[in-house]
């Protein structure tokens, strides 16, 4: 079977997940990022490649950072950009997401950037297209469910690429709650694929997946253990909205545990980098003095998303 | 067909542009070749403006046909555009719309006082009013389309001209 994201010349269709995508994708949109991270310098912040193509934000959750950076995104690339914010228009009155879908592509959209609560729900909207002879329609993943979110992946391989060179020698470490992260799973997609030698995830049982390592991980139970001479530290956000049940004690707790600390982030290299897809919860799964401190790129990891999702949405735009 | 020396070429071509600079001229080169050209040229004509570098894959009019050049190189105009006269430097002058596309992206940058074209090679067949105000050698044929003659640098630094068929 065809890989759905890819068009019958091996081209990139939709981006719907980093699981699967070859390699040269990859680096493909890393390399055609850097020059559009020079755009924000101009005096006039616009390239003409998508001039007259309508984008559309489709967020059945809610966003600012990557609703924001899309947007963005789109109107630097001259694209006409909508947002719809569903949780207040037809979904609301019970219209099903591809009745909306097509509405939309009545409206003559071009590209869909979608973030949905159900896994699944931006490859339902792109076989859809494709089943209805639609394939000149794009879809972007915005976040979908616990499954993936594949320009926040990209975004932060560019973002180590940029401080580390190389991927080939590196040791990261993805902490915190993993169970119920789709950036944990693209990131990891992305850091195997890539060649990273050691990827590990540090968490506690109850928020890591179950056999999480047959994605190709060494899994710690302890995170002073586990930050022990890693590159890069990547803090995933705790999902309180996600979490149903007892899975841990309290906040302060979990700080205590999990919480990225100087103290902890000592045991790392020293040239070590943080980072963290936000928003952050200070005091929860990180320090303040981290967050804010010399070795965080939390806020580069933002700026380097506007160039990454820029260069998705051209090389999707042309195929 | 005879292909010039390209190290010849780009002599010739700073000593038709030097009795037109003066301390405001600004060079832009367009990658690839037309940048190496225009770091010969910065340093053979003593340009005390830093050099400018224009990647035209994000304003080419084929990317709706032909999407995106596979590596896009940086764009960086490090000096101050508006007001200051540009020399555009591009290897080879073909149909036009390399340098049509440098110019629109040239002037998202600001209003430069004048734009002229400098170029090694023209090979005609233009398909936009479009003219170089200094070239160094112009083909008495234009060549077939499945042609392609661009500049080429050793390791060494020399540059050449080739010619290849494209299959």
């Amino acid at each position: 079977m065809r890989n759905p994201q890819l068009n019958k010349h091996g081209e990139l269709q939709h981006l719907l997940t980093l699981d699967g995508l070859p390699r040269e994708i990859i680096n493909t949109i890393l390399d055609t990022a850097a020059p559009f991270t020079e755009v924000a310098e101009r005096e006039v912040k616009k390239l003409p490649l998508l001039r007259g193509k309508s984008v559309f934000n489709l967020f059945f959750e809610n966003s600012t950072r990557t609703r924001t950076t899309f947007e963005i995104a789109a109107k630097r690339l001259s694209a006409d950009v909508v947002n719809l914010n569903i949780n207040t228009s037809s979904a609301a009155k019970g219209e099903s997401l591809l009745d909306t879908v097509d509405n939309l592509c009545a409206m003559q959209a071009d590209m869909f950037v979608v973030r949905h609560a159900a896994s699944g729900a931006p490859m339902l909207i792109a076989q859809h297209l494709q089943a209805t002879g639609r394939e000149d329609i794009h879809v972007v993943n915005a976040g979908d469910g616990r499954h993936a979110h594949p320009t926040q992946g990209l975004l932060d391989m560019y973002t180590i690429r940029h401080f580390k060179k190389d991927f080939t020698n590196l040791t990261v470490a993805i902490v915190g709650d993993v169970l119920h992260s789709r950036v944990a799973r693209s990131q990891i997609a992305a850091l195997t694929t890539l060649g990273v030698p050691e990827v590990r995830v540090i968490g506690p049982r109850t928020l890591l997946p179950t056999a999480v390592e047959t994605l190709g991980v060494r899994v710690f139970h302890d995170m002073q253990e586990g930050l022990k001479g890693v590159d890069v530290v990547m803090m995933l956000r705790l999902q309180n909205e996600r979490m149903n049940g007892a899975l841990l004690p309290t906040p302060q707790e979990y700080y205590k545990i999990w919480g990225l600390t100087a103290d902890k982030l000592a045991l790392a290299r020293p040239d070590a980098i943080v980072m963290h897809p936000g928003p952050m919860n200070r005091g929860v799964e990180i320090d303040s003095a981290v967050a804010d401190g010399a070795q965080a790129v939390i806020l580069p990891q933002v700026t380097f998303g506007i160039a990454v999702r820029m260069a998705v949405m051209s090389m999707l735009g042309s195929n | 067909m005879h292909i010039p020396d390209a190290e010849t070429l780009c002599r010739q071509l700073a000593e038709q542009i030097r009795p037109h600079v003066t301390a405001d001229t600004a060079l832009v080169g367009i990658h690839t070749g037309g940048l190496w050209l225009a770091e010969r040229l910065h340093a053979l004509l003593g340009i005390r403006k830093p050099l400018g570098a224009i990647d035209v894959s994000f304003y080419r009019d084929d990317y709706a046909s032909k999407g995106l050049h596979a590596r896009p190189q940086r764009t960086g105009i490090p000096f101050d555009v508006d007001g200051a006269p540009v020399i555009l430097v591009d290897d080879v002058l073909y149909t036009g719309r390399t340098t049509r596309a440098a110019l629109n992206e040239l002037f998202d940058f600001g209003r430069p006082a004048r734009v002229d074209l400098a170029v090694l090679v023209d090979r005609g067949s233009r398909e936009l009013p479009i003219a170089a105000r200094y070239c160094a050698h112009t083909l008495s044929d234009p060549l077939p389309a499945t042609q392609n003659l661009e500049l080429q640098r050793t390791t060494e630094g020399a540059l050449t001209l080739q010619l290849t068929t494209r299959g």
